[in-house]
This record gives C-alpha cells, structure tokens and sequence, in this order.
C-alpha cells in the first residue's frame, strides 16, 4: 500500500509540470503580449498597469527565464494581486505593514464552490445508486425504459437553461424561492434556525440544478455496472447456494458494482468546478466560477491564471484521493496489484 | 456490413427518433435562408416584444426581431460550430491515437500523459481562459473547442490499435511489404472506424452544449449573428415578461443534443456486442 502511495504521488509530478507548460502557453497565445490584447480590450487601461502586467510576467525576459519564474510562482501559489478588484492578492490573504488582513480571492470563493459541488454529489449519489439498481433490476421493463428515457434527458438538457427555466417558475411566477445570491439582505438580523432556513432557500437551485443533469451518467454506469456484475459466476453461486434475492443484490452485488463509481466520481471533479462557472453566474454565487467568469469579463489576468492553476491542481488532488480510496475499498490493489 | 448496420440502428425506436431528430434539423438549418419567414437582421421598432401569433410563430425579440426566422439562422451556426469542433477533435484524436498504438513504447508514454495533463484540467477553464486571451468569435470557438476535446478519441483509437497489433491481417500486409503509412490508412484505421463514428456522434451533442453555454456567457458567437445559445442569452434578461425568449431556443438545444446522443448511443449498441439486448 505505500508502494503504491508513493508511486501514485511521484506520478502527479509529471502532471504538474505539464499543466505549468499548457497554462504558460496559453498566456502568450494572445497576439503581440498580453498587454496587448488587454489595452485593445480595455481602452482606459494605462501605460502603468501595462508596465505592471510586464513586470508580473517578467515579459521582458527570455523565455526560459519567464518559464522558470511562472514555475516558481505556481510552486510557491503565488500569483500576484488582482488588476480588477482593488490589488486584492488572488490567492492567499496578505497582511500588511500595519497588521491589516487582506483576505484572497480563490481563498474566499473556493469554499463556497466545494460546499455546493459536494452537496450536489451527495444527492447526485443518493438518487442515481437507487435508480440504477431499479434499472438493472428492471431491465427491458417499463421501469427501466423510463430511467433510460429520464437519462437521454439529463444528458441532453442544458442545464443553463433548466436553471432559468426553474427560477423563473419557482423564483419569479411564484415567489417560493430567492433566485440569486447566498443570503438575504437582512440575513444577520434572523436567529440561527433562519439564517439556516435562509441558506438552503439561496442554495436549493444552484445545488439540485447540476445534481439533476448530473444523475443520468452515475446512473448508467451503475446500472451498467450491476448488469456486468449479475452475470459473474460469483452471482450464480450466490443464488444456487439459495441466498435471498435481497442479499443477492445488496451485499453480493452491489458492493463489487459500485467499487468503479469511485474513479468515476474522482473523474467528474474538472467537469463540476468548470461548470461551476455558467451555474454561479446564473444564481450570481461568489464561488470560483463566478470568480473566473469576472475575471474574464475584465481580462484580469492574474486571476485567469491563479484559478486555472488552482483548479487543475484541485483535479489532481481528487483523483489522488480517489485512487486511495479506491486502493483502500479493493484488497487487489491493496496488496500490490496494480490496474491498469 | 454498412447496410445491415444501417437497418440495425434504425430498427432501434429511440435511435431511429434520433436519425429523424438529426436530418430534420440539418433541413430546417440547410434550407434556412428559403423558409425563414423574415430577415433574421431586420430590426422592427414597431414589433418590439411580441408574444407568438400567426405573425410571428415564436414572438419577435427586444429589437423586434423575428424569433424564428433568427432561430433557423441561428441553427445553423450552432451546427456549424458542433461539426467542425468534432471534425477538428477527431482529426486530432486519430493522428494522436495511430501514433501511439501504432509506435507503442516512448511515443505512446508521452501521447498517453499529454492525454492525462489534459484531462486533468478542467475544460470549461481552459475554454474560457483562451477565449479570453484571443477573441471571442465563431472561428475561434470552433477552434478552441476542437482542440480541447480530442483525449477521448485519442484513448479509443490508441486501444482500437493495440487490439489489433498482432492480429494476422497485419502481419501478412507488413510480410508483404507495406510501409507504416499504409497499414495505419488501409488496415488498421478502417478496423477501428466504428468506435470512431459513435464518440464523434456523441462528441457533436457535447460540442453544441459547449457552443451554447459559451454563447449564453457572452463569450461564444458575437451578436448579431445568431446562434441558439445567445439568442438565449438575450432572452434571460427579459424572463419575466417574454418566455418565448428563453424557452424556444433552450429546446431547440434539447431536441438537437437528444437527436445526437440517441444516434451515438443506438449505434453503440448496434455495433458493440456486449451492451444492450445481448446482456
């Protein structure tokens, strides 16, 4: 099991630095320098900002040398201040010579983000295990033709706009529910039952919205998983030796059917932070998508460039963590055999 | 093979509501010009806002507008965008993919962990980021949706490959003298198409998703061309007094994406033997 830790941490190295090259990249993509394209974006812009960006960048540099210093940044997570929001430090906060706190900006959206994508999977997971057992249990029947319809959907709607959709009916039509930001204005003046009935009214649409068009993949691949899995000799066994069709299904199958949902929890992390972006700049949460969307909007590089880097290496650690758990929950990779 | 293939899929309802779902759109959006009923430029001062009516099948915009007739223009921008992103993807992902399965050893470690750094950073970001580098316009978005969607492709054509190394076709055509290039193009490509064509079906549905959502943010397809996703965009902002706005071209997308993942999968089951009514 440490082998297999240690190998799996050395291998993240590689990663890295291919992120740092992608990421390097992209910043002189833009035509001329970035400073550039930001004064063509941004008229008022002036030649001192300009003069900054340089120097944050070190443009006047070699390449190499530029490279080596992006590295270093990215090792040490610093990235500088914002241009946009008052030379806030995008990531970590800053104190000052006379003891001012300066709080960061990915430092201050990040939790935010977590809080709903892990909510969100959570209730993703609690929908989508049933669904596909029923699906699996089911197949050929009504009960699956309809989940296998539910998922076509889930797969093909837009969830901008079921987001819109819903907060129109729900938020505008009927009044039921806030329909943007996280709290109400007189948010500090309730009790404490309040301010929690509060957050989950703000939080209900930005959560289940992305939990919705996300059930229709968990759900195949559980469903998937549990029809591969009821065709093992194990399975047959289990039922000739006369076990329950209850314990069959609950302890026998789905335990070995679900082991693979872990990589492929682990795996939908980039696709959840990035498409955090179109869900907070909806429901206009201050998370890390509506962060990147502002940033964009005003070419606020350094922020671009901090929260691409924070996110890719979020992935990362993801994966870590699943490929642990996925070591610790499967004894066969627990003692030393490796999957490929 | 083709034929029966062909009539295997469609004897699959869902798949065959998704072929039907696909040529009527490709129509509406090929014959676009002919059918729509105005100028889908033509701003109208007295038509601001219309609800729908026999005038106007789906109401007219806050320029007043033709919603339908800048929907069918509209959809064939976000058909444009959706093919060419896939074809950009795919061409990539075969070259990338036949190298790698083809040359094996270092070439293939290194295609195989450019594929996991890529992966491993989140595409939206990535999108977003060189779109604010360059400038947001259709090329670009094509473009930069092609060149971060090729890993999956890159993974099937690669397995497709080493699957097929050793097989005795390929020896026999190496014995008889072939060079590299013409066993990739003439025996080992055609043998790993099929898998091919379901990931590019199923990759037009994402890509036309992608086009959408970028479009909707404002930094997809610029006004005043349309497209689904910023006729969408400009609909949000009159939600409370105009939902044709917002719900006309939100299912246009749906039913396009359907048609798509209905197709990809329907021939994913057709053509692999393990999946579907085998089980």
């Amino acid at each position: 099991m440490l082998n297999y830790l240690i190998k799996r941490v050395l291998w993240m190295v590689p990663l890295l630095i291919g992120i740092s090259l992608i990421s390097f990249f992209i910043m002189h993509l833009a035509p001329g320098d970035i400073t550039n394209n930001e004064a063509a974006f941004n008229p008022k812009t002036s030649e001192e900002s300009r003069q900054k960006l340089r120097e944050l960048y070190n443009l006047d540099k070699p390449v190499i040398v530029q490279y080596g210093l992006w590295m270093k940044r990215m090792v040490t997570l610093d990235f500088g201040n914002s241009f946009a929001s008052h030379h806030k430090p995008v990531f970590w906060q800053t104190t000052d010579k006379d003891g001012n706190v300066t709080k960061g900006m990915i430092q201050e959206a990040l939790p935010i983000t977590l809080i709903i994508n892990v909510l969100g999977l959570v209730i993703t997971l609690v929908l989508a295990i049933p669904l596909g057992i029923i699906a699996a249990r089911r197949y050929g029947l009504w009960q699956d033709k309809s989940i296998t319809l539910f998922n076509f959907i889930g797969f093909s709607i837009p969830g901008f706009w079921l987001s819109l959709l819903l907060m129109y009916w729900l938020g505008v039509m009927n009044n039921w529910l806030p329909i943007s930001g996280l709290h109400s204005i007189n948010y500090e003046s309730l009790g404490t039952w309040g301010k929690i009935k509060d957050s989950i009214s703000h939080l209900f649409l930005p959560v289940v919205i992305p939990s919705v068009t996300g059930l229709a993949g968990i759900t195949l691949f559980v469903k998937n998983g549990m029809l591969d899995v009821f065709h093992q000799d194990y399975i047959t066994t289990a039922r000739a030796k006369g076990l329950s069709e209850h314990k069959v299904v609950y302890t026998h199958a789905l335990r070995n059917a679900l082991l693979p949902l872990i990589t492929i929890v682990g795996l939908s992390i980039p696709g959840l932070i990035g498409g955090s972006v179109i869900a907070e700049t909806i429901f206009a949460i201050p998370g890390m998508g509506k962060l990147f969307y502002d940033a964009v909007m005003m070419r606020d590089f350094p922020v671009i460039m901090g929260i691409l880097t924070i996110g890719s290496a979020l992935t990362l650690i993801g994966n870590l963590i699943a490929d642990i758990a996925y070591a610790w929950a499967d004894p066969r990779v627990r003692r030393g055999v490796m999957r490929e | 093979m083709n034929k029966n293939l062909f009539l295997n899929v469609l004897s699959n309802p869902l798949s065959k509501a998704g072929f039907i779902i696909i040529v009527a759109v490709f129509l509406l959006a090929m014959f676009a010009p002919l059918i729509a009923p105005y100028d889908p430029d033509d701003i109208n001062v007295k038509a601001i806002l219309l609800a729908p009516s026999g005038q106007h099948w789906m109401g007219t915009d806050g320029l007043g507008r033709d919603v339908l007739s800048r929907m069918l223009h509209g959809g064939r921008i976000s058909l444009l965008v959706g093919l060419v992103a896939v074809g950009i993807s795919t061409a990539i992902g075969i070259l990338l993919g036949a190298v790698a399965g083809y040359y094996r050893g270092w070439v293939d470690t290194f295609i195989m962990r450019l594929v996991d750094i890529m992966l491993s950073i989140p595409s939206f970001f990535l999108i977003l980021a060189v779109i604010a580098f360059l400038t947001p316009s259709i090329v670009n978005v094509m473009i930069v949706i092609g060149l971060t969607s090729w890993m999956g492709v890159t993974r099937l054509v690669r397995a497709e490959f080493l699957s097929l190394h050793g097989r005795e076709f390929v020896m026999a055509s190496r014995t008889l003298g072939a060079n590299d290039a013409r066993l990739i193009f003439t025996h080992l490509l055609p043998n790993s198409l099929t898998p091919i064509i379901v990931s590019s079906v199923l990759g037009v549905a994402g890509a036309v998703l992608m086009e959408s959502g970028l479009s909707f943010l404002g930094l997809g397809v610029q006004a005043p061309q349309a497209s689904w996703g910023n006729i969408l965009s400009d609909g949000k902002d009159y939600i409370q007094f105009a939902w044709w706005l917002s719900l006309f071209p939100g299912l246009a997308i749906l039913i396009t994406v359907l048609g798509y993942n209905l197709l990809g999968e329907g021939l994913r089951d057709a053509l692999d033997p393990r999946s579907g009514k085998n089980k």
